[in-house]
């Protein structure tokens, strides 16, 4: 029974994943731009949220409303001003802007905050759940992230498909300067694109935040989980991702129970481990197109 | 018949070298005349972070393989030595070698998982292999890469402590002399005039029969070895790590990144001013941990973005000085002033 239980946990943990990975496929899709600063922006976003809560005197949950757009805003602003100048065919100069960020920001939540842990409790919420049996309990919350997650995937999917500034980013993706060519601002769909990446990250992190205590260098872990979920499930499909995300949850709490039990590898190790059987079995990923 | 020849030598590359086996003439003698060590101390630092920086500068701006996972090969060099020396009874300078060795071996089914991706995820995907090496060191029963572990003093080889000092300083001295030497040969060589040609126009190169994996994978090789190397060295001059400490991304990969970027990518000379303004910067910080990286950091992601060719690419612009000899220009043949038809270096902003 404790399998079963570990399965459904990673289920629910995998909504966390691909709500992480969102931004950075969508990032990578359209603009082939990898953010190695995402993971540090979701710790940056929750521990605004803790910074709110304490000022506003507010539950954490309600700064989301603050949160969520300040970090569009930031990614947009980023950019537009900032990331664009780094775009282009040599992919060197964009991560070594986004791999400095992602430190900078480290340090600065160091400075700042200092090595403590943190966490943001919303009350009750957090720990209420349904009980199916003795062993199988389903918390409401992992639910909820779930929910949002499809939710959110659902929605870009629509988006991307179906509005105008969806097939802006599709043909922008497929060539930018025949999309320059049409009448469409690149430059603005690339900050656009950082925005909802942003914002899906921002609230990613105060989900994580709400689950676990969390710490200024946590950021990496985070970005490698959601690339493994990107990679797992293919790049360039937003299903894929939150297949990949369910897929490395399930890793990482079986192999908990792997190490619960035959004290053999941990979690993460386990999650790694099946993402580089992935990458060594099927390169393009589970949903990924074969010529990507 | 016409006359031509290439040739590599400009007048500064030739005062280049004078000046560089004279500093390091100087730098080799400096147990001598440095009595108190106040020098020799942060040279060492300096000497192998100059190995680690031309190394990443080998792989990222001239072969393409944006690595942020070179504290895998650092983490090897640790505890291959470590292993070598305490269980195998090695002497621990025949085991730097055999250590650089086991990184180089290791480095061969690395890259058969991250040679599968490119660019950004290239980069994660070494970070992931690291993270996977640290993690597996930590719970290791053998590795025991969760406790400190020192090297003991019989392990040391029974030499004494003034030996040891002096042998770790003339070692990483060899390693940044070596680690800029091999990139220089790697450059002169066909190796490095194919992973040149890749770099700027990966389809041209490809269609005059250059094969861009192989030639990424000796120099994948090759950074390995050397990498591993060096980590073997940090651990004689440490002499105690952790996996933690061993497998540090910040330490390994990012201060060294950050060294490279500002000094400049893609050019040989980089890595050399890099390390210098680390110096200047770190002596000025002192303990101030996350302002070093906040300031690193931020001065690298804003040259990353402005002078993506770093303090060396700002001095091209001023005076095209070319102080290695890597560069094949095309000199003589009839009449004067044959335009000299130059390979460039560093890529040029506009054939981006």
């Amino acid at each position: 029974m404790e399998w079963v239980n570990a399965i459904v946990q990673g289920i629910l943990l995998g909504g966390l994943f691909a709500l992480f990975a969102t931004g950075l496929s969508l990032a990578f899709g359209v603009m082939r731009f990898v953010n190695l600063a995402h993971g540090d922006l979701a710790i940056l976003a929750a521990f605004l949220a803790v910074s709110f809560a304490a000022t506003l005197d507010v539950n954490p949950f309600m700064t989301m409303a603050l949160v969520v757009p300040i970090m569009a805003a930031g990614g947009y602003v980023l950019q537009r001003f900032g990331f664009n100048w780094s775009i282009g065919a040599d992919p060197l100069p964009s991560i070594l802007v986004t791999f400095g960020l992602g430190v900078v920001i480290q340090n600065a939540l160091l400075e700042r905050y200092s090595a403590d842990s943190q966490g943001l409790d919303v009350g009750v919420f957090e720990t209420r759940s349904i009980e199916f049996t003795d062993d199988i309990a389903v918390g409401w919350f992992p639910v909820l992230i779930l929910g949002v997650a499809v939710v959110v995937l659902v929605g870009l999917q629509l988006f991307l498909s179906y509005t105008r500034m969806g097939r802006a980013f599709r043909a922008t993706a497929d060539n930018p300067s025949t999309a320059r060519l049409m009448g469409i601002n690149d430059r603005n769909i690339y900050a656009v694109v950082m925005a909802i990446a942003f914002a899906t990250v921002a609230v990613a992190g105060l989900f994580l935040g709400i689950r676990q205590t969390f710490g200024p260098t946590d950021g990496p872990a985070q970005l490698i989980f959601a690339f493994e979920a990107v990679v797992i499930g293919g790049l360039g499909s937003l299903w894929g991702t939150l297949l990949g995300g369910i897929i490395l949850g399930v890793a990482q709490t079986v192999g908990n129970q792997v190490d619960v039990e035959y004290n053999v590898l941990s979690g993460p190790l386990f999650g790694h481990l099946i993402f580089l059987a992935v990458l060594a079995v099927r390169p393009s990923g589970l949903l990924g197109r074969r010529d990507q | 018949m016409s006359g031509y020849r290439i040739s590599r030598r400009t007048p500064e590359s030739t005062v280049g070298l004078i000046g560089f086996g004279a500093l390091v003439v100087v730098l080799a003698t400096l147990p001598w005349w440095d009595s108190d060590g106040s020098l020799q101390t942060p040279l060492v630092v300096i000497l192998y972070y100059l190995a680690l920086a031309q190394m990443w500068n080998l792989l990222a701006g001239f072969a393409g393989l944006i690595s942020i996972g070179q504290q895998m090969f650092v983490g090897i060099g640790v505890y291959g030595l470590l292993q070598m020396a305490e269980v195998g009874g090695v002497d621990p300078y025949l085991a730097i070698p055999l250590a650089g060795l086991l990184a180089a071996g290791l480095s061969i089914p690395v890259a058969a998982f991250a040679f599968r991706l490119r660019g950004g995820y290239f980069a994660i995907g070494t970070w992931v292999v690291a993270e996977v090496m640290r993690l597996l060191t930590t719970e290791s029963n053998d590795l025991r890469g969760g406790d400190v572990r020192a090297l003991t003093r019989e392990s040391l080889g029974g030499y004494s402590l003034e030996t040891r000092t002096n042998a770790v300083y003339w070692l990483a001295l060899a390693l940044a002399v070596g680690g800029t030497a091999i990139v220089v040969l790697v450059l002169r060589s066909r190796l490095g005039l194919a992973l040149r040609a890749s770099r700027d126009n990966a389809g041209g190169a490809r269609s005059l029969g250059v094969s861009i994996g192989r030639a990424q994978l000796i120099t994948w090789v090759v950074v390995a070895f050397w990498t591993g190397c060096t980590g073997a060295v940090i651990l004689l001059n440490t002499t105690s790590t952790t996996a933690g400490s061993a497998f540090s991304v910040t330490r390994w990969t990012a201060l060294v990144i950050f060294m490279v970027v500002i000094g400049g990518v893609g050019s040989t000379t980089g890595p050399i001013i890099g390390v210098l303004v680390y110096w200047i910067i770190d002596e000025q910080l002192g303990d101030a941990d996350a302002w070093r990286f906040i300031i690193l950091g931020g001065i690298a992601a804003v040259m990353a973005t402005v002078a993506p060719k770093g303090v060396y690419g700002l001095l091209q612009q001023w005076r095209p000085l070319q102080f290695f000899p890597v560069r094949r220009r095309l000199a003589g043949g009839p009449g004067t002033g044959a335009p000299p038809v130059a390979e460039p270096e560093s890529v040029e902003e506009d054939s981006r």
